[in-house]
């Protein structure tokens, strides 16, 4: 597999605000690539970037092995899919979807019928003559992706397209989305805030906080093996805690828990001394109030499949657990006091 | 709250205004229809000024003169919307550039600049030149003083209009004068037609800057109304008054229905 984008040290000022700090990564030809992170991060301008919206302060963009440096937008075979879709409203739904293949030289035959195909792939068939203005916010949405798809860019650049939908019409085209990304072979950068967006849909992620990559992985790796304090607690929910290391050797660390209990765990730092401890919610189980760790149950918050506990350690630090609400399961008392028991591999000590 | 209807001295201050503005248009109007060649008598219903303003003595020189300020308005419309809309586009699309706020005085300066004066400067630059005043100078100086009122509409549509319909145009393979032939100034275009008509209507209706610039033998209809009421004011001036002033709230009306329907469906 070749590489449909590298992005090579890629720092982005503004004035005197740096928006990127020398942003390094590799995008595989056909992946769903996402860019995960909290508003601001830097997310759009790095697509941008990529689209040729925005001049690289330093560093380089490689497409395809090509230095695009200097290339005007029109000249680099990427669509983007816009966060407010930037529909042109003057013009039909076809001829929105049309546009580029016109701009691309089509004749007016092939390009009509190129583009009622594409409109027929996103179910709009029925819409082709209408203006932008006469369509809900989710037909909006697959014009726009009809438009950018319609003159089969190597690469689509996708910012937000979700955000604007309600629950149930996100969750339907994050699998069409997918779908069509697999059925096309077409490299997507997806970019989003919703971290349950890019888990469900990404080959790989990139995880970024104020214009830095703080990890890039697969879905698994990045819930599973978070390097930092920063990924461990935006991917999902995670009790950190405070720990002593004792020893580390070969990526695997022994750490001393507040209450004096030692457990062995995978690590992301060589280094000793003190260092936060990753525990998703749902890797510890309940067991006696014995042994070292015990917490008193604060809340119970019902979440349907599952049960939410916010409990407080002896030691005084808050730790969350979640069980399955299922029909065998006796719903703690507020004011009990139970063990807690990491499960084998469920902590992992991270990096800062 | 009280409505402004409760404002005290509302009532007076309204009618005072509507009158001082009002009672001599519709005056002239109605005498334009007067059937006596007094112009203070009336004489009853008629048409005959009218009549006289395309078949009477001066029909031949009014005739000229209107032809002068409709062909000037049309050049000089044109001209100055097109400089107009290229400055708009280089002023809020162009990002920021050295001497901005500069350029943007410049280009509104003739609004605050006494008429007065302009005339005067333009009269003497065009000497300064060796330019001989007629239909020339009048069509430069139209054609500049236009310019801002031309650039005010257009300036305000694109204005409100976001960028990123013209970057998704670029990202669709189209060049920058296709992105901007194509997208933008359809979008614009409610904003263009109401600067024509505005323009328009001001080179129209000039008087003191034309008044200087024209030379001799060289009329604009608001010109040679003044020649011809200096002499004493006959009836046929109030009928080419009343033409004048239909001619320009139609194209008032026509601007603000445009821009109107422009900005519903943006
Ligand atoms: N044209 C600009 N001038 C100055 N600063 C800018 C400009 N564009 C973006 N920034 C800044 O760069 C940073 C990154 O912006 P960016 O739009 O890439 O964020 P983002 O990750 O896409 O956020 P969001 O999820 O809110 O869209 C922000 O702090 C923003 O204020
Ligand atoms: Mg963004």
């Amino acid at each position: 597999m070749s590489d449909a984008i590298d992005i090579r040290r890629v720092v982005k000022r503004y004035g005197t605000f740096t928006a990127l700090h020398g942003v390094s990564l590799t995008i595989r030809d056909n992946e769903f690539f996402t860019l995960l992170g909290p508003s601001g991060c830097g997310k759009t301008t790095l697509l941008r970037m990529i689209a040729g919206f925005e001049d690289v302060t330093q560093g380089e963009i490689l497409l395809f092995g090509q230095n695009i440096a200097g290339l005007e937008p029109d000249h680099r075979p990427v669509n983007t899919v816009f966060q407010n879709y930037a529909l042109f409203p003057h013009m039909s739904v076809l001829d929105n979807v049309a546009f580029g293949l016109k701009m691309k030289g089509m004749a007016a035959g092939p390009r009509r019928a190129r583009a009622g195909k594409m409109l027929e792939m996103v179910h709009l068939s029925a819409f082709a003559d209408r203006l932008p203005a006469q369509l809900s916010g989710g037909q909006q949405q697959r014009v726009a992706l009809a438009r950018a798809l319609a003159p089969e860019p190597r690469v689509l650049l996708l910012d937000e397209p979700l955000s604007a939908l309600d629950l149930k019409l996100r969750q339907a085209m994050r699998v069409e989305l997918k779908q069509l990304q697999e059925d096309t072979g077409i490299t997507f950068i997806f970019v989003t805030h919703d971290q349950e967006e890019a888990l469900t849909m990404s080959d790989r992620i990139a995880v970024m906080s104020a214009g830095h990559v703080q990890q890039i992985g697969s879905a698994r790796d990045i819930y599973e093996a978070p390097v930092n304090r920063f990924v461990a607690d935006f991917i999902g929910e995670t009790n950190l805690l405070e720990v002593e290391v004792a020893s580390v050797q070969a990526g695997m660390a022994r750490v001393v828990l507040p209450g004096g209990q030692q457990v062995t765990c995978p690590s992301a730092t060589d280094t000793l001394g003190r260092h936060a401890l990753s525990i998703r919610p749902e890797r510890l189980s309940l067991i006696a109030a014995e042994g070292d760790m015990t917490a008193t149950v604060e809340r119970v918050v019902y979440l349907g499949t599952d049960l939410q506990l916010l409990m407080r350690l002896d030691g005084g630090a808050d730790m969350q657990v979640r069980i399955q609400n299922s029909a065998r399961t006796d719903v703690p008392q507020i004011g009990a006091r139970l063990g807690l028991r990491i499960e084998e591999g469920a902590a992992r000590l991270l990096a800062d | 709250m009280k409505g402004v209807r409760h404002y005290p001295g509302f009532l007076a201050i309204t009618v005072l205004c509507l009158v001082v503005l009002y009672a001599p248009l519709l005056v002239i109007m109605a005498y334009s229809f007067n059937g006596s060649t007094s112009i203070t008598t009336w004489g009853g219903l008629s048409l005959h000024w009218y009549v006289d303003v395309f078949t009477g003595a001066e029909a031949a020189r009014f005739g000229q003169a209107a032809w002068n300020s409709l062909t000037i308005a049309v050049i000089a419309a044109t001209a100055s919307t097109a400089i107009a809309t290229a400055a708009a586009v280089a002023m809020i699309r162009g990002g920021t550039f050295r001497g901005k706020r500069a350029t943007f005085a410049l280009i509104n300066m003739p609004l605050m600049v006494p008429e007065i004066v302009t005339a005067v400067a333009t009269l003497i630059f065009f000497a300064m030149i060796g330019l001989t005043t007629g239909y020339l100078t009048i069509l430069i100086a139209h054609v500049t003083f236009c310019i801002p009122f031309a650039y005010l509409p257009i300036a305000a549509r694109l204005q409100g209009i976001e960028g990123h319909y013209e970057q998704a145009a670029r990202d669709l393979y189209a060049s920058r004068w296709q992105a901007f032939r194509l997208i933008l100034l359809p979008l614009m275009a409610p904003g263009v037609v109401s600067g024509y008509l505005l323009a328009f209507i001001i080179s129209l209706d000039d008087f003191i800057i034309t008044n200087f610039v024209k030379g001799a033998g060289m009329e604009t209809l608001p010109t040679a109304i003044f020649g011809s009421v200096k002499q004493g004011i006959k009836p046929n001036i109030m009928a080419i008054s009343t033409l004048m002033l239909v001619v320009s709230i139609l194209f008032v009306a026509l601007s603000y229905l445009i821009n109107r329907k422009g900005r519903r469906s943006p």
